[in-house]
């Protein structure tokens, strides 16, 4: 039943965005690469796939269109001849059965095609025939196009339309155009219709709701009927008819009786007459409206005549249902929208007439038994004639009797604010409800922190008691301290000589160490310096004298065996006195003795073969001096370090560069790079 | 408001200060300061690391039992406020540390006791082991009290007698 859902159906696209659709899918969901060289079987199912994949597309997307656009046959009659006053049934039907027909012929298309495709026996022949299957699949939509578009435009315009629901409780409004429509289905409702002083401001249905006695009614404002043969109608009058003869409604015929709708009542008697035979079995309401311009019992004698004979007609449909005469408040009743004088009247005295037709409709009808079976109120049966009230106790009746002075007494938070200024300028005391032992402690303020503790980590309720003990463990402590400080270890204490005799071994330590620490830590940049080119004259005699003599030995007897021992004194056969200032004449045993330490005293040179001993070098015989040479020579050698860090070094760090691997070469072979 | 300890150094934490950092399984750690937070980064364990609370007390530099500290105490059920109580407490909390830092103060004494006779008894050693770097043993022989041998100076020596003491 797609009864409500013109909304939901899909967008028709036009012909031209239904082929790109389709066919824009067919590239992106069927596999797009094929060479010449594949198995012709592998071919044709290419192709064979894209043609009834085009074909399938096709066929769903119309089928949708098909299924979901309502058949007039099927809907509601209401909703039929809506449709069809609207769009023409005729067009509809034509518009559909094309589509239908152009997805017959698309699948066609398709099957010959695909039979085709299995004896293709080229790459070549087999794409001309996917393209030619193609290509009259669009065009078979291309001629289908103006269909397409007229369906768009019904789906649109049929989304649009009020969701009128036929078999629910409806009221329906109809009269001359201009009478009040309109406004009164404003003042009842929360539907918001265009009240104009033109006529057919009102130009198709409108739906407002209502609620009476916990049901929910449909109200339907109609655009005016005027007074013409039937074929005349325009499609805007012939919605209201639609309405009116398909709708299972109460209908409230309004009436003009100031004339300001530019018809006089005369005229809408007419019209009434003329369309009563569409009040069939509906409770009918005769509304005379406006009457603030002119009152109902002012009218003329005429006039009341009409009124009257529309009256009787309406009382016709009354008798018809029930039998029972009601008064004339049941069927004819006045009122004025602009000043709401009786609008609320009107619409109950409708929604009442509708109700009681249903209820008596329902119950004359095979479901009332099944509905008396659900409205079953059980009621068990009185053993004695003995009356039993509720019972309520005393409390609660005292409880709710009081509750409700309280809840009108009590004062709230809110009113407080209202009272001291606002929101912004009051500020509720949060305090002032808290419950302690003593109420002048309600504003007071703690500390939180104190002395880089946690006031809240301390509170206890006995931490008097824990402290007095805390203080009493504490004094006995003290006790104990005093009779054990008492006595205390007096060790030797270091007389001041022996103090600095213990500096001067702490200075000396200190020098060694520090001295050691910078020998070793430059040892490997630093060369070193043999002592003949001793440079800071760290090694003298003087020095050793000065030494030895703060040890407190007498470096007499030391120096002068340095001297006797000293290189410059080697050649020497005589033993020379310690002065330097003696320069005897002997050209060949004599050297220049300069009196600068700088250089060393020049002997009778002689060339020494490498594996000479000399006696201030330090070696123990010619074979260690020997190997000493030779590692000396050794180690000046320049290793070969291959472009490694170290010799644990192990890294390639590139496996295959690109230069050794690739591009010919200019000379020589690519099997050895 | 309040004031938390360090996880990783023990000192607390104002407020404004530190990091706070909440780990997948919902352990909050708090830092005083990124040097406490880099540590941590770095995963070491504070109980290795010589400057930290946690260290001291494990090594038994800094106390660690007392009942002092069972005075602080995280309570999780809040009291109703009490005028008495809570003055009593401010009242408390300065005695209460009062007693701890004695107690503190005297468990470093106690650890230090033994150190004045230590020192002496080293240095005595010290002196009698290495007299020979600054008095000769020969000098020694003859001489056997601690003090320096007196540089003698000779008139017919060195000119450099002055710069002695800024050679060695």
């Amino acid at each position: 039943m797609v009864q409500y859902n013109f909304k939901k159906i899909t967008v028709v696209p036009s012909g031209k965005d239904f082929i790109d659709i389709i066919l824009s899918r067919t590239q992106r969901q069927t596999p797009t690469v094929v060479h010449k060289g594949y198995a012709i079987s592998r071919l044709r199912q290419f192709y064979m796939r894209k043609v009834k994949f085009t074909q399938q597309n096709f066929h769903e997307k119309l089928s949708t269109i098909i299924d979901e656009f309502p058949r007039l046959d099927d809907i509601h009659p209401f909703y039929g001849d809506l449709l069809h006053v609207l769009y023409n049934k005729d067009h509809y039907k034509l518009a559909l059965s094309q589509i239908n027909t152009a997805r017959n012929l698309i699948g066609k298309i398709a099957k010959d095609y695909v039979r085709l495709l299995k004896y293709g026996d080229s790459l070549y022949r087999c794409k001309c025939l996917k393209v030619a299957a193609l290509g009259r699949m669009c065009t078979v939509i291309k001629r289908i196009g103006p269909s397409l578009a007229y369906l768009e435009q019904i789906r649109q315009h049929m989304a649009r339309l009020p969701s009128i629901d036929p078999n629910t409780r409806t009221i329906l409004i109809c009269g001359y155009p201009n009478v009040g429509k309109s406004s009164f289905i404003n003042k009842i409702t929360r539907a918001d219709v265009d009240v104009q002083p033109y006529a057919f401001t009102t130009k198709s249905l409108f739906v407002g709701h209502t609620d009476y006695k916990y049901l929910r009614y449909q109200v339907i404002d109609t655009p005016g009927i005027l007074d013409r043969p039937f074929e005349d109608r325009n499609i805007i009058e012939m919605c209201s008819i639609t309405a009116l003869a398909h709708l299972r409604a109460a209908v409230l015929f309004f009436l003009d009786i100031s004339g300001s709708c530019g018809y006089s009542i005369a005229q809408q008697a007419v019209l009434f007459h003329n369309i009563k035979s569409l009040f069939m079995n509906k409770p009918l309401i005769i509304v005379c409206n406006k009457t603030d311009l002119q009152p109902f019992d002012e009218l003329s004698d005429e006039d009341k005549k009409l009124v009257m004979e529309m009256k009787d007609e309406a009382m016709k449909t009354v008798i018809g249902q029930g039998g029972e005469a009601i008064n004339d408040d049941g069927v004819l009743l006045t009122m004025s929208t602009l000043t709401e004088d009786g609008v609320i009247a009107v619409k109950n005295a409708a929604c009442e007439r509708l109700l009681n037709q249903r209820v008596e409709l329902k119950m004359k009808s095979k479901k009332m038994n099944d509905c008396l079976n659900r409205f079953h109120v059980a009621i068990p049966k009185p053993r004695d004639q003995k009356e039993r009230l509720p019972c309520i106790p005393q409390a609660v009746l005292e409880a709710k009797a009081k509750a409700a002075t309280e809840k009108e007494k009590r004062k709230v938070e809110k009113d407080l604010e209202n009272e001291n200024g606002g929101a912004g300028v009051y500020s509720a005391n949060l305090r002032k409800n808290y419950i302690l032992a003593n109420d002048e402690w309600k504003e007071d303020i703690m500390p939180e922190i104190y002395d880089g503790h946690n006031v809240a980590d301390f509170i206890d309720p006995d931490i008097l008691h824990r402290l007095e003990e805390l203080e009493r463990e504490e004094g006995l402590r003290l006790e104990q301290e005093a009779d054990d400080d008492d006595f205390e270890m007096d060790g030797k204490e270091l007389t001041p000589e022996e103090q600095e005799a213990l500096a001067e071994i702490r200075k000396k330590k200190s020098l060694l160490v520090q001295h050691h620490r910078i020998k070793k830590s430059t040892a490997e940049s630093r060369p070193t310096i043999p002592r003949k080119f001793d440079k800071d004259m760290k090694f003298t005699s003087e020095r050793m004298g000065r030494q030895l003599s703060a040890l407190g030995l007498d470096p007499t007897s030391a120096i002068n065996r340095a001297h006797s021992r000293s290189v410059s004194r080697r050649g020497r056969k005589r033993e020379r006195s310690l002065s330097r200032e003696d320069n005897d004449g002997d050209a060949m045993d004599m050297d220049a003795d300069l009196p600068s330490k700088k250089l060393r005293m020049r002997t009778r040179s002689r060339s020494h073969p490498p594996s000479d001993v000399v006696p201030g070098e330090g070696f123990k015989d010619s074979a260690q001096k020997v190997k000493a040479v030779k590692l000396a020579k050794k180690s000046v050698k320049k290793r070969n370090k291959d472009a490694r860090r170290g010799e644990a070094d192990r890294v390639i760090p590139t496996l295959k560069p690109k230069h050794l691997f690739s591009g010919k070469r200019s000379i020589g072979k690519t099997s050895r790079r | 408001m309040r004031l938390e300890k360090c996880w990783f150094c023990s000192s607390t934490v104002y407020p404004g200060h530190g990091i706070q950092f909440v780990r997948n399984d919902a352990k909050i750690f708090r830092f005083c300061r990124s040097k406490c937070h880099k540590n941590f980064k770095m995963k070491r364990n504070p109980r290795k690391v010589k400057w930290t609370k946690a260290y001291r007390r494990l090594h038994a530099k800094d106390m660690t039992q007392d009942s002092t500290f069972e005075f602080e105490r995280k309570r999780n059920r809040p009291e109703r406020y009490d005028r008495n109580l809570t003055e009593n407490t401010l009242k408390a909390i300065k005695k209460i540390d009062k007693v701890r830092v004695d107690r503190e103060a005297r468990h470093h004494a106690m650890r230090m006791k033994g150190k004045k006779a230590k020192v002496q008894r080293e240095a005595a050693k010290e002196l009698e082991q290495s007299i020979h770097m600054v008095k000769a043993p020969a000098v020694l022989r003859e001489d056997s009290s601690f003090t320096l041998p007196k540089i003698k100076v000779k008139a017919s020596h060195q000119q450099a007698e002055e710069n002695h003491p800024m050679e060695e």
